[in-house]
């Protein structure tokens, strides 16, 4: 009797409660392929398990570019979405504008502390204080590779350094198939040199190069080495790579026109898709020369200053919801990427997000964990793009030399920032 | 007395409702008119004004106002990237325009020599302009890709080393945006010169015929000349084509390989809006609108100018 008394009693509060603070917020985000449209709705039904309403305001296209446009055009004309997806350094942008909120409440509520990693918790603070929650972490430096094409090739081994990257690439060529997949895209480019990048220099390079901007480090031998072997891997992908698709690009490693491809671990939804099992149909191994990296893409949601009690009340609730060990794990495995919750079991996960989170362990005690510039994670838009256009412009100009592209990145890091 | 009187005070008040009337007919059309203009000012003047304000303050990814004077034009012009984008802009937009008229030209002369299916074949010619920018870029991105298109196809035809990779090399790839520029838009051109062509009278022909000239001479020396008002408003029309370009080259190259194909339009949607510079953006703004009145504004005058004395 008298736990039904305590039962009632604490329906009738959570529904009072739930009745005082229901409100409504509008989330924007670019979550709208496959997969990632269904973990949205998802979050969105947990949410209204809770009694508020969530507002879709979905805008696909460009990894997110076009959500930043429309996200700025709500907020010069002062009406921001409650909840927005944002990442990497630009959270600190914005919060340094003062557009963004407080959730410490429930981050002490739920002692975050203790289960993220400090590394990646900072970029969800802005002066000490969560103002947004993240959600994922996609490592960049993956080599995605068909077993049957490899073998074709007598190939018995993922290649572990650029040369053998190189003499593979040649047996694969004279078996008749393309030994890398490639879209000619600006951030597939840089996605592609900065694992080479990070693979020949390590991670303290990494971090004074992209991260420091460093010009010493811009125009110093081992980043005119990284270029030299960038460029090289022009030759081996084949003639059509203009303005391909990524997802393109994984295709021809799943129907085996070509035998393998660089790319963040979001090329699993494609293989997972097509119905192929990891380790067996095809192989995740770390890029060459990169074991001992962990490059990564944090997908973040950002709280918006707002006045309305009950809203607060459903950003920090959404923030509470996002981090459940439940969806982590149904979302993670959904996009590809690792749960951020280190204390999230993967024994469900499949044998590539282990392989992730023994990277990132590893990587994180040593000095490996570095964030990704080709996917916003290292430096600002501007010097991302100044990046970007040296990289490019280099990799598809047969005339431009490593020395000429080094000392370009250098100074057009320098006038971007 | 107060009989003849009063007609005047009457056919002063009928006066007065006539100047009334009168002022009203006067002031309508302005009345009519002063919604649009206030509007027009507004959106299109009053928002070039504040470009300007833009590209002379230092602003990221939002607006603020701290000015800095002209530093970010500094900055566009040692800008590698402008330099390609200004470039190319030139290198299409010239290219675009002559090719353009040259064969709009030509097919509106030939369709002219009073052949049958005349109408089936102008709608044809004509055809391509009914198609969105997006879609003529997509359809020639297939064409040009080495692997699916011309090439694969000639090769396959056993001529193994046919190359037509204008699109993936980076010298050529801007060609390859006149090209499909030139397909959509040429038959535009010829309905404007076919128009042209039919309102010429007949008997200069035959007064021409009688004097002995040929056809052609009688074409580049009396007809072309005749049609001047007609490639004005076709200069017009495909200048501010090629500098609006942004959907084809979009759809075709996505301004690529590497940037080797940005034109200004795309050079600044891409700094304003996804790299957070609006200043950077705002001053390429400016500078393309400066382009526009430096070719626009002397050719305005010489035209008009020309026209009031003939």
């Amino acid at each position: 009797m008298k736990t039904i008394h305590a039962l009632a009693a604490g329906a009738l509060l959570a529904a009072a409660v739930g009745q005082a603070h229901a409100a409504e917020i509008e989330v924007l985000h670019w979550w709208t392929s496959g997969g990632e449209a269904k973990a949205a709705n998802m979050l969105k039904q947990k949410l209204e398990a809770k009694g508020h309403t969530w507002k879709d305001f979905a805008v696909a296209g460009g990894g997110g570019d076009s959500a930043m446009t429309v996200l700025k055009s709500r907020a010069i004309s002062g009406n921001p979405p409650a909840v927005a997806q944002i990442k990497g350094p630009l959270i600190q942008e914005w919060g340094d504008m003062g557009f963004l909120g407080n959730i410490d409440k429930i981050a002490k509520e739920e002692n975050w502390d203790s289960f993220l990693t400090p590394q990646l918790a900072a970029y969800n603070k802005v002066d000490g204080h969560y103002a947004a929650v993240p959600v994922n972490i996609h490592r960049i430096n993956w080599l995605w590779a068909n077993p049957d094409v490899l073998e074709k090739a007598g190939i018995d081994d993922v290649p572990k350094t650029w040369d053998e990257f190189f003499a593979d690439a040649k047996k694969i060529r004279e078996a008749g198939f393309i030994p890398l997949a490639h879209g000619g895209q600006p951030w597939q480019d840089a996605t592609v040199f900065e694992v080479v990048m990070m693979g020949i220099g390590g991670g303290d390079f990494y971090r004074k190069a992209f991260v420091e901007l460093d010009p010493e480090a811009l125009t110093s031998d081992t980043m005119i080495e990284s270029l030299k072997t960038f460029k090289k891997l022009r030759s081996t992908m084949d003639d059509n790579i203009a303005g391909r698709d990524w997802n393109i690009a994984t295709s021809m490693v799943i129907n085996g026109k070509a035998a393998m491809q660089i790319m963040g671990d979001w090329a699993k939804g494609e293989f997972t898709a097509a119905g192929l099992t990891a380790g067996e149909d095809y192989l995740c191994e770390a890029a060459p020369m990169t074991e001992h990296m962990f490059s990564y893409n944090v997908d973040s949601f950002a709280m918006f200053k707002i006045d309305d009690e009950g809203k607060q009340q459903a950003q920090q609730d959404l923030a509470s919801l996002i981090l459940s060990k439940d969806f982590q794990t149904t979302f993670n495995k959904a996009k590809g990427s690792i749960p951020v919750r280190l204390d999230v079991p993967l024994d469900s996960f499949d044998k590539c997000a282990k392989a992730s989170r023994k990277a990132f362990d590893a990587a994180s005690e040593g000095n490996g964990l570095v964030p990704s510039l080709a996917h916003g994670m290292a430096v600002s838009a501007s010097v991302q793009g100044a990046v970007f256009d040296v990289i490019t412009n280099f990799f598809n100009d047969p005339e431009m030399s490593a020395e000429t592209a080094a000392k370009r990145l250098a100074s057009a890091v320098r006038a971007a920032s | 007395m107060s009989q003849t009187d009063s007609p005047l005070p009457r056919s002063r008040a009928k006066a007065a409702r006539h100047s009334l009337s009168g002022s009203l007919e006067r002031m309508l059309p302005r009345l009519v008119i002063a919604p649009s203009l206030a509007v027009a000012l507004f959106f299109v003047y009053g928002y070039m004004l504040w470009t300007f304000v833009l590209s002379l303050t230092d602003s990221g990814m939002l607006p603020q106002y701290d000015f800095i004077g002209f530093a970010q034009y500094a900055r566009l012009f040692a800008n590698e990237r402008w330099n390609v984008a200004a470039t190319n802009l030139v290198v299409f937009g010239g290219l675009f325009i002559i090719l353009c008229l040259f064969l709009g030209l030509m097919l509106a002369i030939l369709l002219d020599q009073r052949i049958r299916q005349e109408g089936a074949l102008r709608t044809i010619y004509l055809y391509p302009m009914a198609l969105s920018l997006i879609v003529t870029g997509v359809v020639w991105r297939w064409i040009l890709n080495p692997g699916l298109g011309v090439e694969s196809l000639v090769r396959s035809w056993g001529f193994e080393d046919f190359t037509f990779d204008w699109l993936v090399n980076p010298d050529m790839a801007i060609y390859a945006l006149v090209m499909a520029a030139v397909w959509q838009a040429s038959g535009f051109v010829m309905a404007l010169f076919l128009a042209g062509l039919r309102s010429i009278d007949d008997n200069l022909f035959k007064a021409a015929a009688l004097d002995g000239a040929s056809l052609p001479k009688v074409y580049w020396r009396i007809v072309i000349p005749c049609l001047r008002p007609v490639v004005f408003s076709a200069v017009m029309i495909l200048a501010h084509i090629a500098i609006k370009s942004f959907d084809l080259v979009m759809a075709l190259t996505g301004g690529g390989p590497g940037y080797a194909t940005d034109l200004p339009a795309t050079f600044m949607y891409t700094y304003t809006f996804t790299r957070g510079e609006i200043g950077l953006g705002s001053a390429s703004a400016i500078m393309m609108l400066c382009g526009v009145l430096a070719i626009l504004v002397p050719y305005l005058y010489s035209e008009l100018r020309g026209n009031k004395h003939g």
